[in-house]
């Protein structure tokens, strides 16, 4: 049984000129102790798609889905109360900017423990004693005083260990790492990447990494989807996908990347190709036209 | 010029320094941080120098004194072969139209109630007494150049995308015919594929207009595809600087070394090895 399975989800938000598909019938699965990266560039609908899984999106969007299972429980029609039981203890996401997801207005000691109160139901020493643990496991120097920090004495890589702390403090059976290193520096990105394989490899979580730098993907997927304009392109593994890319779009993404340039000229996903409703065009037409 | 080599050098740094002040309190002594700790570097004309390093080593410093935004604390700044007076007040306009800039945020950099004509037609207006036509009609040019046209003389910036409007940006850059162009960071905010445009686009009008770039970024694997010389950064000094080739295939500096360890490869060899560790480390 598949960690998370979904079918053929789609995310519509209406706007001025009628309903918007920012998903589009996607499916995918993660097993337990894979690693899923989701792939794309923004607009893809790779964000959306797992908000919609961890059912933060607001009241407007409208998501439809044949099946959402975890652990093969339903999950897109279950209460709000179940939901939080659920999500930040079994299921737990990383998100971006690092600096911008914690409360600048609480120590960093007090939105750990507050996971650990309100999932874990541990007394207070209990949960200080797990939250200095868990700053130990992210590399953080000095847990003792750290959590008494706020956000804003830290820098953008020490927040980064701090929201991971959090998201693995309930032992979650699903990380989502959501562009975990894009706002960070080369040399903190390697530093946080390994921290979040280490971790997935030694709690055997699964993982999905939602970016749109085939550099990450390369050095941490197992599998990897590719989205592109809210539908999926390409589903295969890790080697093969850079072996033998399927599909045209993941074909010039892969041309597009600066290492891979053919002589003076990088490949470009052309701009025929964002405005055609069909995902498939022939490689031909896609290296002819650059803007 | 009084000899060959240094007509041919458009940019010279000589031991410029920059430090910031900040205030001290009631109990806080005064304290001085010194951002940029004597930087030296000839750039000849025509070619691309990209500065790497981490966010606070001081390269968008360097990027803020070199387009006259700051003053050094010391050192000279030479611009094709003149030396410049960097006083406030004391810069002359022919500087000034030397040396533009193109900022990392295409989203922040942009007027959002100002027309791209008028961007576009803006440092023109400023800077010389061309009546409004000619201002038009060079506008019109600059955009089919970076590959926008006419049609989107009358837009504002929200209506464009994050690679068209670094393209805007870019063309705003180049309206008063510069020598020297500084990039920030141009393609770091940009998608894969958009950013291949506009690295592309960068390359043709280099070529086209005999640019100098100073192109300053974090991202090696872009480093590696448009510079002609690296200089490496590391808490306001350059640590290390070459050409291209010397700096990539035999780096010096142990924080290099550092830099490109963390650098993430994405060829099939380097996946395999990587999926194939995985296994045997499962496996046992």
């Amino acid at each position: 049984m598949a960690l998370l399975q979904i079918d053929n989800l789609t995310v519509q938000f209406e706007t001025s000129t009628g309903w918007f598909k920012a998903v589009d019938g996607v499916s995918l699965s993660v097993e337990k102790e894979e690693v899923l990266a989701i792939v794309g560039e923004s607009g893809s609908g790779k964000s959306v798609a797992m908000l919609a899984v961890m059912g933060l999106l607001p009241w407007t969007a409208k998501i439809t889905a044949d099946r959402m299972l975890f652990e093969g429980r339903d999950i897109q029609n279950i209460s709000a109360s179940e939901r939080r039981a659920l999500i930040g203890k079994d299921i737990a996401m990383i998100f971006q900017e690092p600096v911008a997801s914690l409360n600048p207005c609480f120590t960093v000691g007090f939105q750990i423990e507050e996971v650990l109160r309100v999932h874990m139901r541990l007394d207070r020493r209990a949960r200080r004693a797990r939250a200095i643990e868990l700053f130990k496991q992210v590399g953080l120097p000095n847990p003792e005083e750290r959590l008494n920090s706020f956000p804003h004495q830290m820098s953008g890589g020490q927040c980064q260990r701090v929201m991971i702390a959090i998201a693995i403090a309930c032992n979650p059976k699903l990380l989502i790492a959501d562009e975990p290193t894009t706002a960070l520096d080369v040399t903190i990105q390697k530093q946080i990447l390994d921290l979040i394989m280490a971790l997935q490899a030694k709690n055997g979580m699964g993982l999905i990494m939602i970016t749109h730098d085939m550099g990450v993907v390369a050095e941490t997927a197992d599998r990897v989807v590719v989205q592109y304009k809210g539908k999926k392109m390409e589903e295969a593994d890790v080697l093969s996908l850079f072996e033998n890319p399927q599909s045209n779009y993941t074909k010039a993404l892969l041309a597009a990347l600066p290492e891979n340039a053919k002589g003076d000229r990088l490949t470009t996903v052309s701009d025929f190709f964002d405005g055609n409703p069909e995902p498939a065009p022939s490689v031909a037409g896609l290296n002819g036209a650059s803007a | 010029m009084s000899n060959d080599t240094s007509g041919n050098i458009m940019l010279e740094l000589r031991d410029i320094k920059r430090d910031y002040e900040l205030p001290g309190g009631l109990f806080k002594p005064k304290k001085t941080v010194q951002a940029v700790k004597g930087v030296s570097f000839k750039l000849e004309r025509g070619k691309t120098l990209a500065i790497v390093g981490e966010s606070g080593c001081g390269k968008s410093t360097l990027a803020r004194m070199i387009t006259f935004i700051d003053e050094p604390t010391a050192g000279e700044l030479l611009i094709d072969g003149n030396k410049v007076d960097t006083r406030p007040g004391h810069l002359t306009a022919d500087m000034r139209q030397k040396v533009q800039i193109v900022f990392q945020n295409p989203y922040g950099s942009l007027n959002p109630r100002q027309k791209i004509g008028d961007v576009l037609g803006e440092p023109l207006a400023i800077n010389t007494d061309m009546p409004a036509s000619e201002r038009r009609d060079r506008a019109n040019l600059m955009l089919t150049k970076v590959g926008l046209g006419p049609e989107h003389y009358n837009r504002y910036p929200h209506m464009f995308s994050g690679g068209q409007r670094q393209r805007i940006a870019i063309a705003r850059a180049l309206m008063m015919n510069p020598k020297l162009l500084v990039l920030d960071e141009p393609v770091s905010a940009l998608d894969l594929s958009v950013q291949a445009q506009v690295l592309n686009l960068l390359a043709d009008l280099q070529d086209e207009f005999g640019l100098t770039y100073v192109f300053i970024s974090h991202d090696l694997s872009v480093v590696r595809y448009i510079a002609d010389e690296v200089m490496v950064m590391y808490f306001g000094e350059a640590v290390e600087h070459g050409t291209r080739e010397e700096v990539f295939s035999d780096p010096k500096h142990e924080y290099t070394r550092t830099l490109f360890k963390a650098t993430p490869k994405a060829d099939v060899d380097s996946i395999r090895a990587r999926v194939a560790a995985k296994k045997a480390g499962k496996a046992a």
